[in-house]
């Protein structure tokens, strides 16, 4: 047992190191797929897995309806003990929305779902954390890798981030030393903009050859409503209001069991309208006519919002550097016009597994996952979210030309930085109309209620800012602060004091989305890991 | 002295509760669970009492569902010596729950039983009291304070008048209050360890527990939405308002 080393050391000034043959980086379905590939494929390496959240799942947001063949290769009988809240997609419908209509679309083929499952992934991750614990891998939920231990130009594991450390950063009499875990190989499955990725991705030139990454906000809301609403298994997608045709995104409505309904909208994070914002849009939708139907007299149960990579083949980071692998949203994997990334979530971490297993070491993955389906999917469908950027019509007939050829254009679309593309805000005429919104939540602070938010108060603010006094001067200036409106549950506040106008910010509130990390013009907000266990506990989301 | 805690599965204090749509109980499904935090403080204040040499070992006991092994995982893990679990499906009522603690009592024989006040699920706040009838001991309720005096215990309660000051005999049974202590955070490490600690499972038969007769839930419900809050002016404005809603007259 590779742990035995430390059983003795009781003191508690001293860090605690335990040895791995992996680190994983965050409970995620890439992430998980990897610890149960290692363990299937070896069963005496030693595996564990640091997931921020206080339960697996908690940190997790996702639609989704997801392509079951990965699962059916990592876990040949999970028919038979099917994860819960877990039904066939059945039906779909696309539709094209105006303020008062809707008009249906043909589906487009990639956006067909037959033989799919509409899942919640955060009960989806907890069951396969449980199968996972069979094998033995060991989970830690609860504790947030705050640091990579680099020794000699190589990752060779992640320190455990501190408890009871007060606003000020000083010890509090709870104070416990995070511990350093060292492995032979760390895997970060964090996520969309983790941000040990973040840093890794900058120290190791990983984003050198491609484009910057792409990024989206994904809003989502699980309701219970009243019965004989809901067609179980219906998936339903859509474009149009109140997204102007310059801004790409689109809502989703899947109908579940037990009366339960997921309601959704991802918006671009590469919008220009310095006033947009996107939680605003986010209720906009709900008040549709075809989806307040649904949703009105009904309970929202769950709700939050998360940042998805959408750059896809040309902002995909090299995957490896010395010591370590990148799967997952963490590097980008998402197939924009299928809206899916599970399947190669769940590809990628198990790629990384049998990689490491069969070659002993990292190197070489990323060949090797550009050469196996995740790469082939990406690469094929690379044109389609890039040519959004000239509208919604240039979009979708561009959209048209690459699925009709198959992706087989000479040409590669190139991405930009969203944080880049903010304008000015604008006054706020001519944006959202002021339409009736009755539907809960009623502000971005009620969000934070429905996402089960809980941070301890007293402790660091995990919202970085490298340079504050950027914000009340040329931020506020030149962009009026767009992190007031881009936050999907206002972390961030401008308020008057007796010294002038500063920057407040309700760290507390924050669920994790990364959005500011992403969109801020300037680049300057670091999130880093509040204490372990923090942040929403989402359910069934 | 050996401390006996009693520490129950229940679901996570940050998750917002919800109610099933046909009234009958709490959905628990997707939900994260925890150890109760009011038994957190308890376990806390016997790992103390240890410390500080007046224990020689805190047997942790969870009576419930096969998923509750987790909790009792977390509780050795924070540095109980070692659990047991007395499983079972059936949702036990306070009343049976301190017959199968008495059964463990008085196999354990234990100088001093520590529990939460009350569980924040049911909050019946009713096990502690029922434990210490049944055993024929001494009990102190909503403790703050505990100091192990010889063969006695000096205790300090809260009470709507102030502060209460008893002395027991030991064995006795005291439930811990909120202001007691501040648990401990779990050690990464110390999870590893406590995957080697013992655990063991008895199951409700095993113990011989009387079922008898348990209150029946009949309907649960969420409390009211609250009306939405207005904001006013000024005092005058405040009053005015308070009169038209016949608040003041």
């Amino acid at each position: 047992m590779s742990n035995d080393s430390v059983l003795d050391k009781s003191d508690p000034s001293v860090r605690e190191t335990l040895t791995y043959d992996l680190a994983i980086v965050g409970a995620g379905p890439s992430g998980l797929a990897c610890a149960v590939r290692l363990k299937q494929l070896d069963p005496g390496l030693s595996v564990c897995v640091l997931e921020k959240g206080a339960s697996v799942g908690a940190h997790i947001l996702s639609g989704a309806v997801i392509e079951t063949q990965p699962l059916d290769e990592l876990f040949p009988s999970w028919r038979n003990a099917p994860p819960p809240s877990c039904i066939e997609a059945n039906a779909e419908q696309f539709w094209w929305l105006t303020r008062t209509g809707a008009l249906r679309l043909p589906i487009p083929p990639q956006m067909r779902n037959k033989g799919n499952r509409i899942v919640s992934l955060g009960s989806l991750c907890a069951w396969m954390a449980q199968q996972a614990e069979q094998l033995e891998v060991e989970i830690f939920p609860g504790f947030a890798a705050a640091e990579v231990l680099i020794e000699r130009e190589e990752v060779n594991g992640v320190r455990v981030g501190s408890f009871g450390v007060d606003r000020s950063g000083r010890a509090k009499p709870s104070h416990s030393l995070g511990v350093d875990i060292r492995a032979r190989f760390t895997v970060l499955a964090e996520g969309c903009r983790g941000h040990l990725s973040k840093r890794l991705i900058h120290r190791y030139g990983l984003d050198g050859v491609g484009d910057p990454q792409g990024y989206g906000l994904g809003f989502k809301e699980l309701w219970q409503v009243p019965d004989g609403r809901l067609r179980p298994g219906l998936v339903q997608h859509s474009i149009g209001w109140p997204l102007d045709n310059s801004t790409y995104g689109g809502g989703f409505l899947y109908h579940c069991d037990a009366q339960r309904v997921a309601v959704g909208l991802v918006i671009g994070l590469d919008y220009s309208r310095g006033e947009f914002s996107p939680f605003d849009v986010f209720r906009q939708f709900k008040h549709h006519p075809m989806v307040r139907a649904l949703l009105e007299g009904g309970n929202i149960l769950s709700g939050g919002a998360r940042a998805l990579s959408e750059g896809g083949y040309q902002s995909l980071p090299v995957c490896e550097m010395p010591g370590a692998l990148l799967i997952g949203d963490a590097a980008g994997m998402l197939n924009v016009p299928k809206i899916k990334g599970v399947h190669n979530a769940l590809r990628a971490g198990m790629l990384a597994a049998e990689h490491i297993v069969g070659t002993g070491d990292v190197a070489g993955f990323d060949a090797r996952l550009r050469g196996c389906a995740v790469g082939h999917e990406l690469k094929k469908v690379r044109n389609i979210r890039p040519g959004f950027r000239y509208g919604l019509w240039w979009g979708l007939s561009n959209a048209l030309w690459e699925t009709a050829s198959g992706g087989r254009s000479p040409w590669t679309l190139r991405n930009r930085a969203d944080h880049a593309v903010s304008a000015r805000a604008a006054p706020p005429a001519g944006s959202i109309p002021d339409e009736r919104r009755d539907l809960p939540p009623h502000d971005r602070a009620a969000l934070a209620y429905f996402a089960a938010v809980a941070h301890e108060e007293d402790q660091p603010i995990h919202l970085r800012i490298r340079n504050p006094e950027m914000c009340t001067g040329e931020c506020r200036e030149k962009h009026d602060n767009p992190c007031t409106r881009f936050c999907p549950t206002q972390v961030f506040e401008m308020v008057d004091e007796a010294e002038g106008t500063g920057l407040r910010i309700n760290a507390s509130n924050c669920i994790h989305c990364k959005a500011c990390d992403i969109k801020d013009p300037y680049q300057i907000v670091d999130w880093v890991p509040p204490e372990g266990g923090s942040g929403p506990n989402y359910r069934n989301l | 002295m050996k401390i006996l805690v009693a520490a129950k599965r229940v679901v996570d204090p940050n998750l917002r509760v919800q109610v099933k749509p046909d009234a009958s109980g709490i959905v628990t499904e997707g939900a994260g669970m925890s150890v109760n935090p009011f038994d957190e403080i308890a376990l806390e204040e016997a790992l103390r009492l240890r410390e500080r040499g007046h224990a020689a070992e805190v047997v942790v006991v969870s009576i419930g569902p096969t998923q509750s092994r987790q909790q009792l995982r977390t509780c050795l893990a924070m540095g109980a010596d070692r659990a047991i679990l007395v499983e079972t499906e059936v949702s036990l009522q306070p009343l049976g729950v301190s017959r199968a603690l008495l059964r463990l009592v008085e196999r354990e024989r234990p100088t001093l039983v520590l529990l939460g006040k009350q569980s924040i699920d049911d909050e019946s706040s009713q096990t502690a009291q029922m434990l210490a009838a049944l055993w024929g001991r001494p009990q102190a309720t909503s403790v703050s304070e505990v100091l192990i005096e010889g063969s006695c215990v000096r205790v300090t309660r809260e009470v709507d008048a102030g502060m209460e000051v008893l002395e027991l005999d030991l064995p006795a049974v005291i439930s811990a209050d909120l202001r007691l202590n501040e648990p401990r955070f779990v050690k990464l490490p110390d999870i590893v360890r406590a995957k080697r600690k013992p655990l063991d499972i008895h199951s409700l038969d095993e113990l011989a527990i009387e079922g008898g007769n348990h209150p029946r839930h009949v309907h649960y419900s969420s409390p009211p939405a609250r009306k939405r809050q207005i904001m006013v002016e000024d005092v005058p404005a405040l009053l005015r308002s308070m009169r038209e809603r016949g608040v003041i007259t």
